[in-house]
């Protein structure tokens, strides 16, 4: 019979901690493949940050470094400089890229530093239990916006592609998501254009996943699948924002 | 001929970290000590022996730049004075806990808070005691030249690469703004891609850098091995210097730029006919606790003249155990004492009033 599907062979073999339902599984998949598919398992080197993906090194079998929170952006411009044949790429949440380590990330994004960066927004912080983040919906509710996010104490959500796409340096700024096939499949397409840009050292390529937190937002796997294209997608629009 | 150049301690540094075979600098400016990208700057490194310099947005990026970089393997360093190296101690002690070599140079001004440009000595308790979360070490050495600040780069790179620790070189704003000649003999290419270590990322091991680990056991596992590199560290690599200690009734203990004060207060006491030496410590951490005990047996008194309120002196009581008398000179807020000042003091303790 003919083989159709098979784990991408840089997955490796280790448990994955996250919940079921989660987005993180998928996205680590497709950065499997896209770094099999350009034949550059040899020659690239993941930076993970503090939050749920932390331990993205356990499951993807490439050179990694493991990141203070927020700063994984710094830890990948030195690696890039001091290894410019390599390809270097971030994967943080927005816990991590759009609060602690906003300053690194502009930064990064504005020296054009030949990176690939996917951000991986769910809304929330996961790891720590389900605490509001700067991205958190107007009138989300979160362990620390009980009553949901209001803005006159919180301020509004934080909408960090569009942001960075203003900067120079920054070549390539997409929102997409992983929730049916068909967007798993674009958003692995994505993914291979920021590496290929990273690669040909056109500048910071800024890969936003809109994604779903089930047990961060207290809801089933499919639940937290239809509050994210209701809620979500309306605020955080999927598309390529620069190219 | 030899190769002399009459230069600031700061320019002593950015010479030497070139000329060390260092591969990266990240830092961001910060008076006292802001020649040193300064020169790095005007001497593009890049473009002679491919050494990586970069400007970084604040010292939080500085020295997680440091991090990524040593991550590689290669010869990283940062500079910084106090306030900035206080914005760094969680990327240091991440560095620590991954078991990542680097070099640190904090050349020192006045504190707490924003304080003062003028030097100080006021970061010893930051650099020996950790500075940071968790139970780590650097290995701290202090320069009392600028031929020193040369020389240290190339020792703190050594030392770093030894045991795989960071290696912070606690100058001041005296020693790193003041111009001296400076012998610069010394002088090493980077390394090339095969003579790098087998634990770095980019080698294709796929290898992995983190301080992190969830299971109690494991992580008690990984700070014993620490605690017994640290161990071997103070078995090997206590340095210090003695100043007519042989027949000394009283010693002064000081480092870094105090040192070069106090032992003009070694000559006035000299010259008086009273007997004084001086021990300064150059490894700070580790700290010269052995020998110190050994000349508490014969000395009468200690006095240990920094410019602070009193902190490498606790580490002088601890040596001392009780044994002999153990009092402090300190000048605080950018001001310095005098060699008169600190013979003063010392006269007055060995008087006994």
């Amino acid at each position: 019979m003919e083989k159709v599907y098979s784990k991408p062979r840089l997955l490796t073999d280790a448990v994955m901690h996250y919940c079921p339902g989660c987005s993180h599984g998928t996205i680590h998949k497709i950065v499997a493949e896209v770094i099999a598919e350009l034949g550059i398992e040899s020659s690239t080197i993941g930076v993970s940050p503090v939050g749920c993906s932390v331990f993205a090194y356990k499951y993807i079998d490439i050179d990694w470094i493991q990141a203070a929170h927020g700063r994984a952006c710094a830890v990948a411009s030195a690696v890039k400089r001091l290894e410019p044949e390599k390809m270097v790429f971030t994967y943080q949440g927005d816990g991590d890229l759009s609060a602690i380590g906003t300053g690194e990330t502009i930064h990064a994004c504005n020296r054009g530093e030949n990176i690939a960066v996917i951000y991986v927004n769910n809304a929330i912080y996961g790891m720590t239990g389900g605490q509001m983040a700067p991205t958190t919906l107007v009138g989300m509710k979160t362990s620390t916006s009980p009553g949901g996010r209001e803005v006159n104490i919180h301020g509004y959500p934080f909408k960090v592609a569009d942001m960075v796409a203003q900067l120079e340096g920054v070549c390539y700024v997409t929102r997409q998501s992983v929730h049916t096939p068909a967007s798993v499949r674009k958003a692995k397409k994505a993914i291979r254009l920021a590496f290929e840009n990273a690669l040909a050292g056109k500048g910071l390529s800024f890969v936003e996943v809109v994604s779903s937190c089930n047990s961060g937002w207290k809801m089933s796997p499919v639940g937290a699948n239809e509050w994210m294209e209701q809620n979500m997608f309306p605020f955080y629009k999927l598309g390529d924002i620069k190219v | 001929m030899e190769d002399l150049k009459l230069i600031k301690g700061n320019e002593a540094v950015a010479l030497a970290a070139i000329r060390s075979g260092c591969d990266g600098y990240f830092g961001y400016p910060i008076t006292p000590q802001s020649e040193i990208l300064e020169t790095l700057m005007e001497l593009r490194p890049w473009e002679t022996t491919g050494m990586v310099v970069l400007q970084a947005e604040s010292e939080v990026a500085s020295i997680n730049m440091v991090y990524g970089g040593a991550s590689t393997g290669k010869r990283v360093m940062t500079s910084s004075s106090s306030p900035g190296i206080s914005l760094m101690a969680e990327g240091i002690s991440y560095i620590a806990g991954a078991g990542l070599p680097c070099l640190i140079v904090n050349v020192q001004r006045g504190g707490p808070g924003l304080g003062t440009i003028q030097p100080s000595q006021a970061d010893y308790w930051q650099a020996v005691k950790g500075g940071a979360h968790g139970d780590f070490r650097m290995i701290v050495l202090a320069p009392a030249s600028v031929q020193e600040m040369y020389d240290f780069v190339f020792d703190g790179f050594d030392l770093a690469f030894k045991y795989r620790v960071p290696v912070m070189m606690l100058s001041d704003g005296i020693i790193g703004q003041m111009m001296e000649k400076v012998a610069m003999g010394r002088e090493r290419p980077r390394w090339s891609a095969d003579e790098l270590g087998d634990w770095c990322v980019g080698v294709g091991k796929n290898n992995i850098i983190t301080s992190l680990e969830l299971d109690p056991q494991v992580m008690e596992g990984r700070n014993l091995a620490l605690q017994r590199t640290y161990n071997e560290i103070e078995d090997n690599e206590v340095r210090y210097e003695e100043v007519n200690t042989d027949d000394a009734e009283y010693v002064i203990v000081a480092f870094g730029s105090s040192a070069r004060i106090a032992s003009e207060a070694v000559e006035l006491a000299r010259r008086d006919g009273m007997k004084v030496g001086l021990l300064r410590p150059i490894t700070l951490w580790p700290f010269p606790y052995k020998r110190l005990r050994q000349l508490a047996g014969s000395v009468k008194r200690f006095l240990v003249a920094e410019l602070n309120a009193g902190q490498m002196v606790e580490d002088v009581r601890l040596a001392v155990d009780g044994c002999v008398p153990v009092d402090h000179c300190g000048r605080m807020g950018g001001m310095i004492f005098s060699p008169e000042d600190i013979y003063e003091q010392l006269k007055g303790h060995g008087k006994g009033i």
